[in-house]
């Protein structure tokens, strides 16, 4: 096989499991690194270039990274690294200072963002400090989109949200809130250069057909719907005995918000068996942990309706059964049970819906009424119009609408200075720089610790319970996020190999922990050198290290799987011919690009 | 900083017949210097142990002073050990060896350890064909004393400070074959394809079976002119032999070319796959094997693989025909069977 090319930014990137999993690759052990120093300011501003709002996403975010994690592959747990960017997040000093400081000097072009969540907040604020005029229509009465209207307070403060939201807006972005876009021509004759539409997934999928439906309406409740209206306190108080349907996330949100809001007997109703719920095993815990049943394989049937007034509702007990790993859900024959209910709250997810945009405007939809949008630059056929987060692609979550809002923000400045959205889109800041200090002494803490992953502590359940506004979570305290951040194994500190210094003395083979380097002869395929290798290299999702060819004719192979990035190969190679350098790559954003806006 | 190993293994680690993994075979961290030829030794003595499926508790390690003999600190951590006085581990083996025949003795020392200062005890202990393995880690210097030229160090090699070695060089190889050993290898740390399966093969040898490992200073003989750095020793490489170790009901997998081959059966019923390199060299013949080396010392080549071999072999219990079970096992009533027995015996002699 050929050697790696590891000029090429992106094999190191993929080491680093976490960055790579990340959608806005964020530097994970970077700021990491930063927590365990005590530098929370700086960890914070290396999570907000990427991630705009860390404070939520430290409470909130879906952690793509986590399963990713490399320490998830070498014991049980992984790093728990989304709690930590909250400890960045609860204990930084004053941040504004260090961020792009307005008034910025316009550069003549304006840009409409229809919808006010994290896509569109993502977008105004790479374009802020370029000088656009910047133009943000929500219906909502403030910021922040679901963020704000789904997610409840007891998960995201309202405070944190508020700070967040407010640093992109204090950038001088011109706000239309309490104002719907009811057309996007009105919008496009406007003397917009261009719009971005980050206008969310807002229509939650009802049971329409369901027997009793329409009767029972004044107690069944659109999950989504339910939540906003809670979150804007229209709506205060629910039925003591609740059912809720879906196994999402937006179904634990509702249970869990129910039982703040007077249900007493609140129980999650879903389709599918417990372990293929769509909601993280997290906040399945949560609701559990709530006194909340989750009672799986129910596929509800009928809402049943007393003199008009709701009782309750029916459903059919499933099982799963796998066909050619397609699942299907079969009766298991038994008769209907019945579910006792004062109010339901249907959570069985949600989807785009884009009434206000006329089909005239050169914006082409699919057969399922979506846009279609490149994946690289967000841009409709339209090309003036530009989409983003859950209106882009459907439902997903924050932290992929943010990396999408920066990918948005770029096409837009390129399109906005005349240049090619593709083929000028600006390269990642990539840096490799060495991390040795003595014999011994590397700038970064290899010990690896044996620790397991630290319980983020909770308020006691009688307290949260009784109010909606008060946060579960605790948070890690700063000894507790120290000893969290020393679990994490510092992938981007990357082993590097220099062929020209090997001696092929062996030590490097022989000390590590993880037998993770081999040296034989090449082979022509993949798979026989995985196989040949010290422990066979089953994990295929992760790269081999190949080096060309050394004086004995064989080849250096490491296997990235489990390395722990301990610096033990480097101390030990007599010749430096493997260097411990950390890797710095960081996506390049809108507001670090050239200003070259033809205005 | 890490003087500390971390404590994570490769969680997909193979385990052996006995159920573990070779992690369990492991020693404390190396202080060695980086790169240490001994280390890659270590690492050899490890991984033949734990693919014999050897018991570390079954194990005794001796050694004498020097780099080489810090290293059985370094290998099994959960078996015997006993690091004794400069030129004194093989006195020490005897003695153990004696007291318990049933443990597996390693033997670690080093070239200061063997041909100055142990000389005597290096003849002594091959006389007696102690049933060990004894490795030497030869690097042809001092390395703890900062590199002198050893004993062992060839006539012409050149130190790291410049100086050219005036002296005729031992060659414990050949010493062992002339004082009539029963295995006798040699090989290179940085060739463990060619070490491992020469340790297994020394570990089922019934009697003293010596491997004279050439093993590079880095930091005091790895410069240009030592014929002992990685460099040198690689350039002139000259192998007897190919060699498998094939435990008994093992279906043999190397293939070569016939005519070649030759097949040693050990005692155990396992066997040793030769696929010889010399046409000349016979490796049950002991006069081969000392003009094979004769040869190689005169073109300036270092001759590895196994060199001889005499499979049917009387080691010293045998010699001495004492019983089979282990002398520390005997309990007073055995060793002291009463007046009854004396009478006997004394009757038997009369």
């Amino acid at each position: 096989m050929k050697p790696t090319n590891i000029n090429n930014p992106e094999y190191f990137h993929q080491v680093v499991d976490c960055q790579y999993a990340c959608p806005s690759h964020t530097p994970v052990p970077e700021y990491i690194r930063l927590i365990a120093a005590g530098k929370f300011t700086e960890a914070y501003m290396v999570n907000w270039d990427s991630n705009v709002f860390p404070g939520v996403l430290g409470r909130t975010c879906d952690r793509p990274c986590e399963p990713a994690c490399r320490r998830g592959r070498v014991e049980e747990e992984p790093v728990a690294i989304c709690r930590l960017k909250r400890v960045a997040a609860d204990n930084k000093a004053e941040v504004q200072q260090y961020m792009p400081q307005g008034p910025f000097s316009p550069n003549g072009k304006k840009i409409a963002l229809v919808g006010g969540g994290p896509a569109s907040l993502t977008v105004a604020r790479d374009l802020a400090p370029l000088g656009y005029e910047i133009h943000l229509y929500d219906e909502q009465r403030a910021g922040g989109g679901f963020m704000r209207s789904q997610i409840p307070s007891f998960r995201l403060p309202e405070t944190v949200l508020n700070e967040e939201v407010g640093y992109i807006l204090n950038m001088g972005i011109h706000t239309h809130f309490n104002h719907y876009v009811r057309s996007l021509k009105e919008l496009l004759q406007s003397d917009y250069d261009a719009v971005f539409i980050g206008s969310g997934a807002p229509r939650g999928r009802d049971l329409p057909e369901l027997p009793g439906r329409n009767e029972g309406d004044a107690n069944i409740h659109i999950g989504i719907n339910w939540l906003a209206s809670v979150a804007f306190e229209h709506t205060k108080k629910i039925g003591k005995r609740v059912l809720v349907l879906g196994g999402g996330n937006t179904a634990m949100d509702c249970c869990r918000t129910a039982r703040r809001l007077g249900g007493e007997s609140v129980k999650v109703l879903v389709r599918s068996p417990f372990e293929e719920m769509k909601a993280s095993p997290w906040e399945k815990e949560d609701a559990i942990h709530e006194d909340i049943p989750i009672i799986d394989n129910h596929v509800p049937k009928s809402f049943v309706v007393k003199d008009g007034q709701l009782i309750g509702m029916t459903f059919e007990k499933v099982k799963a059964e796998y066909v050619e790993n397609k699942r299907k859900l079969v009766s298991t024959g038994e008769p209907e049970v019945f579910y006792e209910a004062d109010d339901v709250l249907i959570a069985i997810g949600q989807e785009n819906s884009f009434p206000w945009i006329e089909r005239d405007l050169g914006i082409e939809f699919d057969k399922w009424n979506m846009p279609l949008v490149d994946e690289t630059t967000y841009d409709s056929t339209n090309e003036k119009v530009f989409f983003g987060g859950d209106a882009a692609f459907g439902p997903k979550n924050v932290i992929t609408a943010v990396a999408q809002g920066h990918q948005a923000a770029i096409s837009i400045h390129l399109f906005c200075s005349e240049m090619n959205m593709k083929t000028d889109r600006p390269a990642p800041f990539v840096n490799l720089h060495n991390m040795k200090m003595g014999i011994h002494e590397w700038s970064y803490d290899n010990n690896i610790v044996t620790d397991q992953r630290y319980v983020v502590p909770q308020a006691a359940k009688t307290e949260t319970l009784r109010d909606r506004k008060k946060e579960v979570e605790l948070g890690f305290d700063v000894m507790e996020g120290f000893k969290e951040a020393q679990r994490c194994l510092n992938c981007d500190v990357q082993t590097v190999f220099t062929e020209s210094k090997c001696i092929e003395c062996d030590a490097c083979v022989d000390i590590c922990p993880t037998s993770c380097i081999t040296f034989t002869t090449n082979e022509e395929n993949e798979t026989d050198l995985r196989n040949k290798l010290k422990v066979p290299a089953t994990n295929l999702s992760q790269p081999l290290y190949i080096s060309d060819i050394l004086p004995t004719k064989r080849v250096m192979i490491k296997d990235e799987n489990v390395c722990l990035h301990c610096s033990l190969c480097a101390e030990r190679c007599p010749t430096a011919a493997w260097d411990m350098k950390q890797f710095y790559y960081n996506i390049t954003k809108a507001m670090g690009m050239k200003n070259e806006v033809v205005g | 900083m890490t003087y500390i190993r971390p404590a994570f293994r490769h969680p997909q680690l193979p385990l052996n017949k006995l159920g573990l993994p070779v992690s369990y075979y492991e020693g404390a961290l190396s202080t060695l210097c980086a790169g240490c030829g001994h280390d890659s030794i270590s690492a050899g003595i490890i991984q033949a142990c734990w693919e014999l499926n050897i018991q570390p508790h079954q194990v005794a390690k001796l050694s004498g002073i020097g780099c080489s003999s810090k290293t059985p600190t370094y290998f099994l951590s959960n078996s015997h050990g006993f690091n004794s006085v400069h030129g004194r581990m093989p006195s020490v083996a005897t003695g153990a060896y004696l007291a318990n025949r049933d443990l597996l003795y390693i033997g670690v020392s080093g070239d200061g350890d063997s041909a100055s200062i142990g000389m005597g005890q290096f003849a002594h202990v091959i006389r007696r064909n102690v049933n060990m393995v004894y490795i030497v880690m030869n690097n042809g210097c001092y390395g703890l004393t900062k590199g002198q030229d050893s004993a062992t160090a060839d006539i012409g090699s050149i130190s790291k400070a410049g100086s050219i070695n005036q002296f005729q060089g031992i060659d414990l190889a050949g010493l062992a074959i002339e004082l009539g050993a029963t295995f006798v290898a040699q090989s290179f740390s940085g060739d463990k394809e060619q070490l491992i399966p020469l340790i297994k093969a020394a570990i089922k040898h019934p009697g003293f079976a010596l491997i004279n490992v050439v093993s590079p200073c880095v930091t005091f003989n790895n410069n240009p002119g030592s014929t002992k750095s990685y460099q040198f020793v690689r350039e002139h490489h000259a192998m007897t032999s190919k060699m498998d170790y094939v435990p008994e009901m093992e279906t043999i997998s190397a293939s070569y070319h016939e005519g070649n081959n030759q097949e040693i059966e050990l005692h155990d019923g396992s066997t040793i796959q030769l696929h010889k390199l010399s046409q000349e060299w016979n490796p049950e013949d002991r006069l081969s094997a000392i003009l094979a080396l004769k040869q190689a010392a005169a073109k300036q080549e270092v001759l590895t693989g196994l060199l001889f071999i005499e499979p049917e072999t009387k080691a010293l219990h045998q010699i001495l025909g004492t019983i089979e079970s282990p002398l520390n096992t005997l309990s007073e009533s055995s060793l002291c069977p009463g007046n009854k027995k004396l009478m006997e015996l004394n009757k038997s002699w009369r």
